[in-house]
C-alpha cells in the first residue's frame, strides 16, 4: 500500500475515531482511506471550512473520549498553529499528518518539502514543547502513525507526523500486526469521586495530569487561559510558571524516553549524516557509497525530530570530524545540530532540492569533502 | 445574626447550574451578560435535563467568560473557534446537549466562517450569541454589529461599517430556529433557550445586551439601567418578522420575537444513516 494509506491504517489501528479535515494537497490519500473505512471500523469523520477549525473540531472531539487525527499540508499547518496552541494547554492528546510540500505559501504543492520542520517546533506562539515523528517509508508511516497516538495519549500532547509527497506516493509491502499486538498507551483517567476531580493535578512521577471524558458528571472547566488544579483561569505569573513550566518539562524532563533514532555506521566515523524523512533514504545510499571509497562515514537517522536527541548529537560530536545535514530546505535542523554539537565538529548543510529526491549525489559530494 | 446565618445557609435556586466558587464573575457593573447567564440558568432549570449530558462552549471576549461560570461540563476555547470546538463534541458524541455561548464578535467577525458553516451543515448545536454591538474585553473597538454611526474607540468619527444582521446571517445560512431578544427580556429569554435547546439543529438566540463600560459611555448613553429602559422603550415583540427587516439602527426600534423555526435534517443523522447505507451495501 501507499505511504498515505499506511498512515490512514496505522490512525485507525491505534483506534482513531475521529478525523476533522479541510481538503488540501498533497494529503488528500490519508482523508480518501481513512473515510472509506469509516463504516466498518465506527469511526466518523467531518470536513471542515478551514484547517483552523478542523483541529479545533479535533480537540472537541477527543474530549468526549475518542482519539482523533487532523491531516493537512502548507497553509493547511500555519492555520493550525492557533490550536496547537490549545492542544499544549488544554492537554489534549491528538495527532497532526502534515505532508510538508515545498514552501513558502503555496511554493510547489506536488513537490516534498521540508521547511515545515522549526514551524512544527515553534509554530504557535508562547511557550510550549511537541512531539515529531519523520518516518521514511510505507511501513515506517503505518509504525509511526500508530507511535504517534501512543504517545500523545501518554504523554497528553498534539503529536506531529511530518513527510512528504513522495513517502506518500511510495507503494511498498506493510505488515500490519494483528490487532492485539498493537500497543498504544492508554489514556489516564481519573477513577476518583465525582466532586474531587481537579482537572489539572498532576502526578508527581510524570507530572501529567488524569483526564475525564465529558458527560461523566464531574463538571469540569478547562481553559486556554492560565489555569490552576481546578481548570480556573488565574492571572499571576505564579500560576504561568506552576501552569506552563509543567507542560515544558513534562516533555523536556522524559526526552530520553520519547527520542527515536536509528544509527549505522557510526563507530570510528569521520563524517556523520544527519537526516531524517524522505531525504534520509538517499543520505543512507550516500553514506554506503563513500564507505566503498574508503571514506569512514556514518548514518545517523532523527524518527523523532522533536524532541531532539541533543545528548546523542553531542556525543557523536566528540568523536567525528564534520556533520553533512542534508534537508529539502536552506537550514533548519543543521542549525539544531550546530547547537548541539556546541563546536566539536563542523556542521555542513546540504540544501538536498526536491528534484534531488532519490539521487544521492549532493550527500556523496558533501561527505567527500571530509578528507580533502 | 442567627436570620442572616440561615440566609447564607439557604441555596439559591442557581446554585448547582453555575459555579459559586468563581463568584464574583469579572463583568461590569450594568453588563448585560449577567441576565444572559442567569436566562440560560433558567432555561437549564426548566429543562430538568440530565445536567451530565450538556456541554457549554465559549469563545474568547467578555462573553468568552461564561463557559467558565456554568456547572457543566464547560470549555473556554479560542476567539471565534468555539462553533468549531462544539462541532468535534457533538460529533463525537452525539448523545451530548452542546450550547455555544459567546459574544457578537467572536461568533460573527472572526468565527464568522465557522457560525455560517456549521448552520449550513445544521450540525446540532444552540448558539447564544451576546451582541453588545461593540468588542469590549480588547478595549471598546468597533464590532461587526456596531450601528451607523455609533461611536467606539476606533469609530472615533462615528461608524461607517455596515453591521451584521444576526438573524437574517444565521436564516440565510440555515439555521432552524432563530430568535432575538434583549437583555430585559428575561423570561421570553430563558423560553426562547429552551426551544432552541429542544429543536434538532443548528438554533440560534440572538440577545441585544447593554455595554455600560464601552458602548453606552462613549455614546453617552449613560449607564446599564439606562439601556434597559431603552430596551423597555424602544423594543417591539413581533413574532415571525422576515429577518431582512432586522437590522438594527443606531439608538431606533430594535424588533425582537422568534423568526426562525423550521426543520431541516441534522448533519450528525445524515451522516450515520450515510454510514448504514455504506454498511447494507
Amino acid at each position: 500500500m501507499s505511504g498515505y494509506e499506511a498512515c490512514a491504517e496505522g490512525a485507525l489501528a491505534a483506534g482513531c475515531g475521529f478525523l476533522g479535515y479541510t481538503p488540501i494537497q498533497p494529503s488528500f490519500g490519508i482523508v480518501r482511506r481513512f473515510i472509506t473505512r469509516c463504516a466498518e471500523t465506527g469511526a466518523t469523520f467531518v470536513q471542515m471550512e478551514d484547517e483552523i477549525s478542523s483541529l479545533a473540531a479535533v480537540l472537541g472531539a477527543v474530549w468526549t473520549g475518542r482519539k482523533a487525527l487532523t491531516v493537512t499540508s502548507g497553509q493547511g499547518f500555519a492555520q493550525m498553529m492557533e490550536h496547537i496552541g490549545l492542544g499544549v494547554m488544554l492537554e489534549t492528546p491528538c495527532v497532526i499528518v502534515n505532508v510538508m510540500h515545498d514552501g513558502a505559501s503555496e511554493g510547489i504543492p506536488s513537490m516534498p518539502g521540508g521547511g515545515d520542520v522549526m514551524q512544527a517546533r515553534w509554530g504557535s506562539h508562547g511557550d510550549y514543547e511537541i512531539i515529531a515523528l519523520a518516518p521514511n517509508s510505507p511501513q515506517e508511516m503505518f509504525d509511526l502513525t500508530v507511535e504517534a497516538f501512543s504517545l500523545s495519549e501518554r504523554y497528553r500532547t498534539p503529536v506531529v507526523i511530518l513527510f512528504d509527497p513522495v513517502l506518500g506516493r511510495m507503494k511498498d509491502s506493510v505488515n500490519i500486526p494483528e490487532a492485539a499486538k498493537i500497543r498504544v498507551e492508554k489514556r489516564k483517567y481519573y477513577k476518583g469521586p465525582k466532586d474531587g476531580y481537579l482537572p489539572y493535578k498532576y502526578d508527581e512521577k510524570d507530572l501529567i495530569p488524569s483526564m475525564v471524558d465529558i458527560s461523566q458528571g464531574y463538571r469540569f472547566h478547562v481553559t486556554g487561559l492560565t489555569h490552576d488544579e481546578k481548570g480556573y483561569p488565574v492571572m499571576n505569573d505564579e500560576c504561568q510558571e506552576w501552569n506552563v513550566h509543567r507542560l515544558v518539562n513534562k516533555i523536556r524532563l522524559f526526552a530520553d524516553k520519547i527520542v527515536r533514532m536509528e544509527e549505522k555506521y557510526l563507530e570510528e566515523a569521520d563524517v556523520a549524516v544527519v537526516s531524517y524523512g524522505v531525504v534520509s533514504r538517499d543520505a543512507l545510499t550516500a553514506v554506503e557509497a563513500a564507505r566503498k571509497e574508503g571514506i569512514k562515514a556514518g548514518y545517523f537517522r532523527l524518527q523523532t525530530v522533536w524532541p531532539f536527541p541533543e545528548k546523542r548529537i553531542a556525543e557523536i560530536a566528540a568523536g567525528i570530524k564534520r556533520f553533512v545535514v542534508p534537508e529539502i530546505n536552506f537550514g533548519q535542523i543543521s542549525l539544531e545540530v550546530e547547537r548541539c554539537s556546541r563546536g566539536r565538529a563542523g556542521v555542513d548543510a546540504v540544501y538536498h532540492a526536491a528534484r534531488e529526491v532519490g539521487k544521492p549525489g549532493s550527500i556523496l559530494k558533501a561527505i567527500q569533502k571530509t578528507n580533502k | 445574626m442567627e436570620t442572616i446565618n440561615t440566609i447564607q445557609e439557604q441555596k439559591h435556586p442557581m446554585d448547582d447550574l453555575l459555579r459559586m466558587d468563581r463568584i464574583p464573575h469579572i463583568w461590569c457593573p450594568g453588563c448585560g451578560i449577567g441576565n444572559a447567564v442567569s436566562a440560560f440558568a433558567e432555561a437549564l432549570r426548566k429543562l430538568e435535563y440530565d445536567l451530565d449530558k450538556v456541554v457549554v462552549v465559549s469563545g474568547i471576549g467578555c462573553t468568552g467568560r461564561v463557559a467558565g461560570y456554568i456547572k457543566t461540563d464547560s470549555f473556554h476555547t479560542t476567539h471565534g473557534r468555539a462553533i468549531a470546538f462544539a462541532t468535534g463534541i457533538k460529533l463525537g458524541n452525539p448523545d451530548l446537549k452542546v450550547i455555544v455561548i459567546s459574544g457578537d464578535g467572536d461568533l460573527v467577525s472572526i468565527g464568522g466562517n465557522h457560525f455560517v458553516h456549521a448552520a449550513r451543515r445544521n450540525i446540532d448545536l444552540t448558539v447564544i450569541c451576546v451582541n453588545n454591538f461593540i468588542y469590549a474585553m480588547t478595549g471598546g473597538q468597533v464590532a461587526p454589529t456596531t450601528p451607523i454611526p455609533a461611536y467606539t474607540t476606533t469609530s472615533p468619527f462615528g461608524n461607517f461599517e455596515a453591521p451584521a444582521n444576526v438573524p437574517q446571517l444565521a436564516e440565510a445560512a440555515g439555521a432552524v430556529y432563530v430568535a432575538r431578544w434583549t437583555a430585559l427580556h428575561m423570561r421570553r429569554l430563558a423560553d426562547s433557550i429552551v426551544e432552541a435547546f429542544n429543536r434538532p439543529g443548528f438554533s440560534v438566540v440572538e440577545v441585544i445586551s447593554p455595554c455600560a463600560m464601552y458602548y453606552s459611555r462613549i455614546n453617552k448613553l449613560g449607564d446599564g439601567l439606562d439601556m434597559m429602559q431603552f430596551y423597555y422603550n424602544n423594543s417591539i415583540i413581533r413574532h415571525g418578522e422576515s429577518t431582512d427587516n432586522l437590522n438594527i439602527d443606531y439608538q431606533k426600534e430594535i424588533i425582537v420575537g422568534k423568526f426562525v423555526d423550521r426543520e431541516r435534517p441534522a448533519f450528525s443523522e445524515s451522516l450515520n444513516e450515510w454510514l448504514r447505507k455504506d454498511q447494507v451495501e
